[in-house]
Order: C-alpha cells, then structure tokens, then sequence
C-alpha cells in the first residue's frame, strides 16, 4: 500500500519545528506502524536525508516506549494496542497520515518525534515504592493474606507501562491516570499502607510541580490507555489525597 | 494540611463541591418554579416565603452567590491551567474518539450558562432588590406570579433565550454532575446506577425549566 505521511520534525528542543510530507510505498498490512516508519527511514538514508527519529525498545507492547500521535490519536485508531502493536492493515491504500509527538508542556520534545517523559520519572521517585529492607528477613509473599479484589485491582493498576498516552489524549494534558495507577497499586497492597499517606501527597505534589493539566474526568486517558487502566484509580486516587490531607 | 488548596486534587474536589451545592440549588429553583405551571397561589405563597424570610434572605442567599462566584472563577482558573498544561497545540486532535463534546467543552457551555445568569439576574434578582430596598413597596404576597408571567409575555426572544441557555446547562450538567462523584473519590458499583440518575437529572431538570419558559409564553399569547 502507498501513504502519504505528514510527520513533525524538529531538530532539538530549541528548533521551533514543523511538518515534513513524505510518501512511502511498499507497506504490507501486517507490517507494526514502527517498521513502516523503518521502511521511511531506510528510503530517507539512503536518500542522504536524515532518518526521523522516534522512541522504541522491546516492539511488543511491555516497555512503554514508543509514543506517536498518529491522526489525532495517541498509539494510534485502534484500541489497548500501542504504536509497535498497530499494525498497517487499520489503514487503507493512499491514506494520509498525520505523526506528531506527544504533546504536554512536560514533555518537551527532544528531536522529532521523541519526547522527555522524565517527568514521569520523577513522580515515580517521589513516592511509587516501598521501603522494605529486602536484605535477608522479609516475609514470604504468601503468608499476607490478601483479599482477591484488592490484589487483582493492584495487579491491573501495576500494568501501567508509563508510555503518557494518558497525557497525550487530555485535553488538559493531565497525568492523573499515571499517578493514580502508581499510587493505586500500593495503596490497595496491606505492603503499601505503612507509607500510603506520605507516598500520595508526595507523588500528588511532584505531579503538579511537573505542570500536567487538572484532571476534568473526560474518560480519554482510561479510552487511548494500550493497558486499559480503569478511571476507579483516579477516583482511589482523590479519595487517598484527600484523607492523607485531612489525616494531618 | 498545609498547602492543600494549592494541588490539582484539591481544586477538582472545591469544584465538586461547589458543582454538587449549585445542583441542589437547582432541584430546589425548579420544584419553585413548576409550581407556577400547576399552582399560582402556591408559586405567590413560596416565592413570598424565600423573598422574606431571613435565614433565606441573610444565610443561604449570600452562601449561594459565593458558590456561584467560586465555581465560575475557579472554571476559568481551571482552564488557564490546563491551557498552559500544552503550550504546543496538535495539529490534529481527534478528541471525538475517546470522549464527549460535553466533557472537552465545559468552558463553553459554563460560560452561555454564566452569560444567562446575567439575563436572569436583570429579569428578576435587580427587579425584586429595586421593589423592596430602593422603592420601598409595600409587601405584597400576590405580586409574584404576575411578575414572572410578564416576562415571557409576548416576549419569543427572551422566551427562546431562556430555552436556549437551559439546554447549554443540559450539556453542562450531563458531564459535569457525574464527574462531581469521581472527583471526590466516589467510584464503585454504584456507579453506574447514579451515572443514570445524573443524566436523567441533567436532562429532566434543565427542560423543565424550558417548559415552564414555554409555557407561560404560549399560556399568555
């Protein structure tokens, strides 16, 4: 299949940036959105041009690296897949294609289509752990008993991959669905509680210091999410900041 | 406690809060209101009541209007905010696949909503301040339904006005009532049941008072 691509480039962060249209030719349907744009890159090097960049690790979905708002969607039209997931048979012969790069103000763009997602880093140092000195003593996993609702929302909250989709598709840019998937997984786990309070202030705190946008409940995060991660951990999320505040 | 008015969670929350007061507000106004399709002595008896009443007049009047104030002023903090969250806009954005226009829209049909209250506020809240403090009118139980059938008499502009507005409010409210719960914390199985009644609530109450608009327009032609 043929396509016609209009792409984001942008030579560092400093660059003011703009589209570049490209076509490709030659797509398979079973081709990933990422080897048709390593089917660009090849015809661009070849050509002497630059190749575009973009982020990608383990193309199956796990890391969260890869990004791309592809037509106004991040990872794409199709639902729970990421980029390396989407295949080229979601699109038709002579389809125009519009990539750009995440867009958030905390996630400033790096060249083309890779963004600093650090942000998420940070909110992630500043509370989604547990202190548990793991050197000889801890206790076998299995001897806490845990109820099975309480470990299966924590095992869905923890499929978090942290690829920002969730900021991509806000309309406010917000984060909240990232933290509140991070904070969730602990506070649900009796192996979380001891620094539940501490943990979402200070993660809650990072987050707004990082400039996201407030979360206005529109559902898009929960809807683009390639993990599905339930809009219940935002809600978990208030409700957890909320008695930590009033708590003292 | 310290420095919890200044996070994103805590603003949603006074939001919520103020959202949810104004909603009951709301319920309270129409229930008034219809009377005067159904009763116009009753409509003449509570209406009296609310206009001279003291906790209504010095408590819950001047507790409303801050509510009102906080949850317009906050609005539009909320959305500078969240407009600085994306400093660079997308050149393509296809919000429609994964959320309502009511939802991404809310600035919008908050601020029909807010440009109403001001139409509202001209029709009856300045009338009734001049009647009974500039004037000096004697009181006069009677007077109410009278006064409100006048304003829609042979009026279709501020009669479709009025229609208008009350369904920018419809839109408002089916997105902003539900999303009150989420925002402090409410999200488990009942969910589902109160979304139902939120949206059934976003719909009936705003048409009623469309109705009643309308009524009196047509009642009176």
């Amino acid at each position: 299949m043929k396509l016609n691509l209009k792409i984001w480039r942008q030579e560092d962060a400093k660059d003011k940036g703009g589209f570049q249209n490209y076509k490709v030719d030659g797509i398979d349907g079973d081709m990933s959105f990422l080897e048709m744009l390593d089917v660009l890159n090849n015809t661009l090097v070849e050509e002497g041009v630059d190749p575009v960049e973009f982020d990608h690790d383990c193309r199956e979905g796990i890391c969260g690296s890869c990004s791309l708002q592809i037509n106004g969607e991040p990872h794409g039209p199709d639902r729970r897949v990421t980029t390396c997931q989407l295949h080229m048979r979601k699109f038709k012969d002579g389809d125009d294609i519009v990539i750009e790069p995440f867009r958030a103000t905390a996630f400033p763009v790096i060249k083309d289509l890779v963004i600093d997602r650090s942000a998420f880093d940070r909110i992630q140092h500043a509370g989604g752990y547990i202190s548990v000195n793991t050197s000889g003593n801890t206790q076998d996993a299995n001897s806490i008993p845990i109820e099975k609702d309480n470990a299966d929302d924590s095992f869905y909250a923890a499929t978090c991959i942290g690829c920002g989709a969730c900021v991509a598709a806000c309309k406010n840019a917000s984060a909240m669905l990232f933290t509140a998937a991070k904070v969730s997984q602990f506070a649900l786990l009796p192996q979380g509680e001891v620094e539940a309070h501490e943990r979402v202030l200070s993660m809650v705190n990072q987050m707004d210091k990082e400039g996201f946008g407030n979360c206005t409940n529109t559902g898009a995060c929960e809807i683009e999410c390639p993990k599905g991660i339930s809009l219940e951990n935002i809600a978990r999320l208030n409700r957890e900041y909320l008695g930590a505040s009033f708590s003292g | 406690m310290a420095g919890i008015s200044k996070t994103s969670i805590a603003r949603k929350f006074a939001m919520a809060l103020s959202g949810l007061f104004l909603v009951l507000f709301l319920a309270q106004h129409f229930t008034i209101n219809f009377t005067s399709v159904v009763s116009p002595s009753t409509f003449n008896e509570i209406s009296h009541f609310m206009g001279t009443n003291f906790v209504v007049q010095a408590i819950l009047q001047p507790i409303l209007i801050l509510g009102v104030v906080f949850h317009f002023i906050m609005g539009f903090v909320l959305d500078i905010r969240n407009r600085k969250a994306r400093s660079v806009s997308y050149a393509k954005f296809n919000g429609g696949s994964n959320s309502s226009w009511m939802s991404r829209n809310m600035i919008i049909s908050g601020s029909v909503v807010l440009l109403f209250l001001g139409l509202h506020f001209y029709d009856f809240w300045i009338p009734e301040l001049v009647h009974k403090y500039v004037e000096s009118h004697p009181d006069d139980p009677t007077r109410y339904y009278n006064e409100t059938v006048a304003k829609f008499t042979g009026d279709p502009i501020r009669t479709g006005l009025y229609a208008l507005s009350f369904s920018f409010l419809m839109l408002h409210l089916l997105h902003g009532f539900a999303s009150s719960f989420q925002s402090v914390g409410f999200n488990n199985m009942y969910s589902k049941a109160l979304k139902v009644f939120t949206k059934a609530f976003a719909i009936v109450i705003p048409m009623g008072f469309v109705f009643i608009a309308i009524f009196h327009y047509f009642n009176n032609l």
